[in-house]
C-alpha cells in the first residue's frame, strides 16, 4: 500500500512529523509525496527503512540525515542534499547542487546527472555515485567513503583529503592539497565494482576505465618542510 | 668601554617593544619555521569587566535586603520558535569543550556541576558522549563546521542545539587537535586516523552565509519537529550585524563570544590578534536587537572572560540574558592548580601560565586523553567544586543586584553601570564614573 502525500495540501512539517512517528515495523513502507515544488528539508531525519519517491524537484537538504531509509528524487536536487546521511539510499534522477552529501557517514547516495561543487565534502563513510560530473573543491577534506564519477571532476578535488577514495573516469582538472593519483590494483578495481553494485549500476561500466585518488598523506602532521600547504 | 668604579652606570634596560617574551618567540619561531600554538585565550591586557563599576543604591535607589528579600536568577532559552524552551535556574552555562580537548572525567564534571545547579553544559568539537549527556541534565548539542561525530541520534537526544559559526578565540578558523590528543576513542568519534595533527574546517560544509543558514536552521527544525531551541553562536568580530543576521537565519538565542573566550588549540598570533573584547561587542548586539525588537526574545548569551559574580551582573546589566564560561569552569574543576606546581615546572612552564593544551600533558588530567593523567580527576569530587563555583558567581551576582535594588537579575541595566577609563566608557557606552559623558555620544 502507497502512502500518497501532496505537498500543494499537505504542510511539510506533518509530513516530516509522520515519517518520523513510522515504526521500525510500520506497514505503511511505501510513501509517494507529489508537488514538492522545491521545498526544502523534504523527508529529512528519516529511521526506518521505509521508502519514500518524491515527484519532482527538491529544494536545499532532501534526505538530510538519513537512517535507513530508501528517497528517490524524481528530479534535481538543492543543496546539501542527503547531508550527513547515516545510512540507507538515496536516489537523485537529475542533477545535484552544491555539497551533495556533505559530511554522510554512511548509505550510498546516487545522482544520475551532474552534481555542482562541494560534491561529498567532509564525507565520512557515505558512498556517493554521480553519473555525471562534480564541480570543483568536491571530497574537500573528505574522510573516509567512497566517491565514484562517471563524468569529470573541477578544480581542486580531494583538497586535504583524509582516508576517502575516489574514483573518476573522466577529467580531474586539478588536484587540491596533499591528493594524488594512485594504482588502480585489482582489489581497488573489486571494491569500485561493489560501490556500484550497491548502486544498482553494476556491469554498466567498464571499473578499469576509472583512476584512483586519495591522500598522499603529506600533511598529517605540522611540519616546516610543509609550510606551503598550511 | 671600560667600567670605571668612579662613573654611575645605566641598568640594563629591557626594550618596551622587544621585551622578554618577544625575544623568547623570535628565537622559537627562527629554530622551528612555524608557528606557535597553544590553548587557552588571550593573555594581553583588554578592556574588561574590572573597568566598569556599579553605582549601587542611593538617595534616588533602593537597595533590597541581601539576604531577605528574592532576586531571581532563572532564565528561559528559546522562547521564539522551539516547542520546548530551556529553564535555567542561574543564567551561567557551561560553554561548548569538545572530548577530545578534554578528558572523559573532565566532561563528566562539568556535566555534574552544571546538573547540580540547574544549568546547561555543552558538547564540542567531537560530538556528543555518553558520559557527558549521562550527566548533564541540560545538554546543547554543537552543529560544527567538521561535522564530527554528527549524527541524528544525538540530535534527538539533545535539549537544544548550538550551529557554531565561529569562536571568540579564533574568528574565521577552525579547530585544531594536535595528534598527541587523538586518542583511539577520539579518532574513532571524529572518523579519523589516530595520531595525525587534526585541523577542522572553518566553514560549515553546506551553507555559505545567512540566507543559507535560515534554510539550515529549518532543516534542523525539521529534523527535531521543531522541539529544541536552535542558538548560533559566533565570535565577537561585528556584533552588530553578527547579531542581526543570526536573528533574521532564524536563531532562537544568539551566542557572542569575546576573545577572551578560551581555545583547546589555535596558533598564537590568532589568538592575540583577531576578534574584539566583549566589553566592546555586548552593546552593538544588544541593540541589533532592539531595532529588531527582540530584545529578550531571542536571548543572548555571551562569554569570554567571566571570572566571578562582578562579570556576571555587569554582562547581564549590559542587555545579556546569560553568561557562559569556558576557562574558569576548568579552573574550578582542578586546572591550574598551584597544587601541581611541581608537575607545571617539569613541563617548563607555571601553574598559572600553563597553556600547552593541545600537547596533552596536563597534570590535573583535563586536557589530556592520556589514561593514566584522566584517571587523576574525580568527576565527583570535581564537579562539586564546578557547582560550588557556580553557586559563589550566583550570590555574588544576587549581592551587586540587590545593592542596585533590582528583584531579578535581568532587571540590572546599563544605568547601573559607569566606566573607569576612556575606553571602557566608549565600548559599554555607560558614562565615565563622576561624569555624564559617553564618548561617541552627543556629538562628542
Amino acid at each position: 500500500m502507497t502512502t500518497a502525500i501532496d505537498l500543494a495540501r499537505t504542510p511539510l512539517r506533518d509530513l516530516n512529523a509522520a515519517l518520523h512517528r513510522l515504526a521500525p515495523d510500520t506497514n505503511e513502507r511505501h510513501w509517494r509525496v507529489a508537488n514538492p515544488r522545491g521545498r526544502h528539508a523534504v523527508a529529512c531525519g528519516l529511521q526506518v527503512p521505509v521508502t519514500v519517491e518524491i515527484a519532482g524537484h527538491v529544494g536545499y537538504y532532501c534526505a538530510g540525515m538519513n537512517k535507513a531509509a530508501t528517497v528517490i528524487v524524481e528530479g534535481n536536487a538543492g543543496t546539501g542534499v542527503a547531508e550527513n546521511m547515516m545510512s540507507g539510499f538515496v536516489h537523485v534522477k537529475g542533477g545535484a547542487s552544491q555539497s551533495a552529501g556533505a559530511s554522510g557517514n554512511g548509505g550510498l547516495l546516487r545522482i544520475d546527472g551532474n552534481a555542482s561543487a562541494r560534491c561529498g565534502i567532509s564525507m565520512k563513510g557515505i558512498d556517493i555515485v554521480v553519473g555525471g560530473s562534480i564541480g570543483h573543491m568536491s571530497a574537500f577534506m573528505a574522510q573516509a567513503g567512497n566517491l565514484v564519477v562517471f563524468g569529470d571532476a573541477g578544480d581542486s578535488l580531494g583538497d586535504s583529503i583524509y582516508e576517502a577514495r575516489l574514483y573518476v573516469r573522466g577529467a580531474v582538472k586539478s588536484l587540491g592539497a596533499d591528493c594524488i593519483e594512485k594504482p588502480m590494483h585489482d582489489a581497488h578495481k573489486a571494491a569500485l565494482h561493489a560501490v556500484l553494485e550497491r548502486a544498482r549500476l553494476a556491469g554498466t561500466i567498464d571499473v578499469s576505465s576509472f583512476r584512483r585518488y586519495g591522500s598522499a598523506r603529506r600533511l598529517y602532521n605540522f611540519h616546516v618542510d610543509n609550510v606551503d600547504a598550511y | 668601554m671600560t667600567s670605571r668604579p668612579d662613573i654611575p652606570t645605566t641598568l640594563p634596560r629591557v626594550s618596551a617593544t622587544f621585551d622578554e617574551y618577544a625575544i623568547s618567540e623570535i628565537h622559537r619561531a627562527a629554530a622551528t619555521g612555524i608557528y606557535d600554538i597553544r590553548g587557552a585565550g588571550t593573555k594581553r591586557r583588554l578592556p574588561h569587566f574590572d573597568d566598569l563599576l556599579f553605582l549601587g543604591a542611593s538617595m534616588s535607589r533602593y537597595p533590597l535586603e541581601g539576604y531577605r528579600e528574592r532576586c531571581a536568577t532563572n532564565v528561559v532559552l528559546g522562547t521564539r520558535f522551539a516547542k520546548k524552551p530551556i529553564e535555567l535556574k542561574i543564567p551561567v552555562t557551561i560553554a561548548g569543550m569538545s572530548f577530545g580537548a578534554l578528558s572523559a572525567p573532565a566532561k563528566e564534571a562539568l556535566g555534574r556541576g552544571a546538573s547540580a545547579m540547574g544549568t546547561s553544559t555543552t558538547t564540542g568539537d567531537g560530538g556528543m558522549t555518553a558520559e557527558e549527556r549521562a550527566h548533564s541534565s541540560l545538554l546543547v548539542y554543537q552543529v560544527l563546521p567538521s561535522r564530527y561525530g554528527m549524527n541524528p541520534d544525538d540530535l534527538r537526544k539533545a535539549d537544544a542545539i548550538e550551529v557554531v559559526i565561529c569562536q571568540g578565540a579564533k574568528p574565521g578558523g577552525g579547530g585544531m587537535l594536535l595528534g598527541q590528543k587523538i586518542s583511539e576513542r577520539v579518532a574513532e568519534m571524529r572518523t579519523l586516523p589516530m595520531g595525525i595533527d587534526q585541523r577542522s574546517a572553518c566553514r560549515h560544509p553546506d551553507w555559505t552565509g545567512p540566507d543559507d543558514l535560515e534554510i539550515k536552521i529549518e532543516e534542523l527544525r525539521e529534523l527535531t519537529d521543531w522541539e529544541k531551541p536552535i542558538y548560533v553562536k559566533v565570535a565577537a568580530s561585528r556584533p552588530y550585524y553578527d547579531t542581526a543576521l543570526a536573528v533574521k537565519s532564524g536563531a532562537d538565542v544568539v551566542v557572542l563570544d569575546g576573545m577572551q573566550g578560551g581555545t583547546a588549540a589555535t596558533q598564537e598570533v590568532f589568538i592575540e590578534h583577531v576578534g574584539i573584547p566583549i566589553l566592546a561587542a555586548i552593546r552593538p548586539a544588544v541593540r541589533a536587537l532592539q531595532d529588531l525588537g527582540l530584545h529578550r526574545k531571542v536571548q543572548l548569551v555571551v562569554s569570554g572572560g567571566i571570572r566571578n559574580g562582578a562579570d556576571v551582573a555587569k554582562a547581564l546589566a549590559l542587555g545579556a540574558d546569560a553568561v557562559s564560561i569556558g576557562t574558569a569552569a576548568l579552573i574550578a574543576i582542578g586546572s591550574h592548580s598551584p597544587a601541581q606546581e611541581e608537575a607545571f615546572r617539569a613541563l617548563g612552564t607555571t601553574a598559572a601560565a600553563y597553556d600547552d593544551w593541545h600537547e596533552g600533558n596536563d597534570p590535573s588530567g583535563i586536557t589530556t586523553q592520556d589514561a593514566s593523567l584522566a584517571a587523576r580527576l574525580d568527576p565527583v569530587k570535581a564537579g562539586r567544586r564546578l557547582a560550588n563555583y557556580l553557586a559563589v558567581l550566583t550570590l555574588e551576582a544576587q549581592t551587586i543586584a540587590r545593592a542596585c535594588g533590582k528583584s531579578h537579575l535581568h532587571n540590572l541595566e546599563p544605568e547601573d553601570l559607569v566606566a573607569l577609563t576612556v575606553e571602557a566608557s566608549a565600548m559599554a557606552q555607560v558614562p565615565l564614573a563622576g561624569t555624564s559623558w559617553i564618548p561617541g555620544q552627543n556629538g562628542y
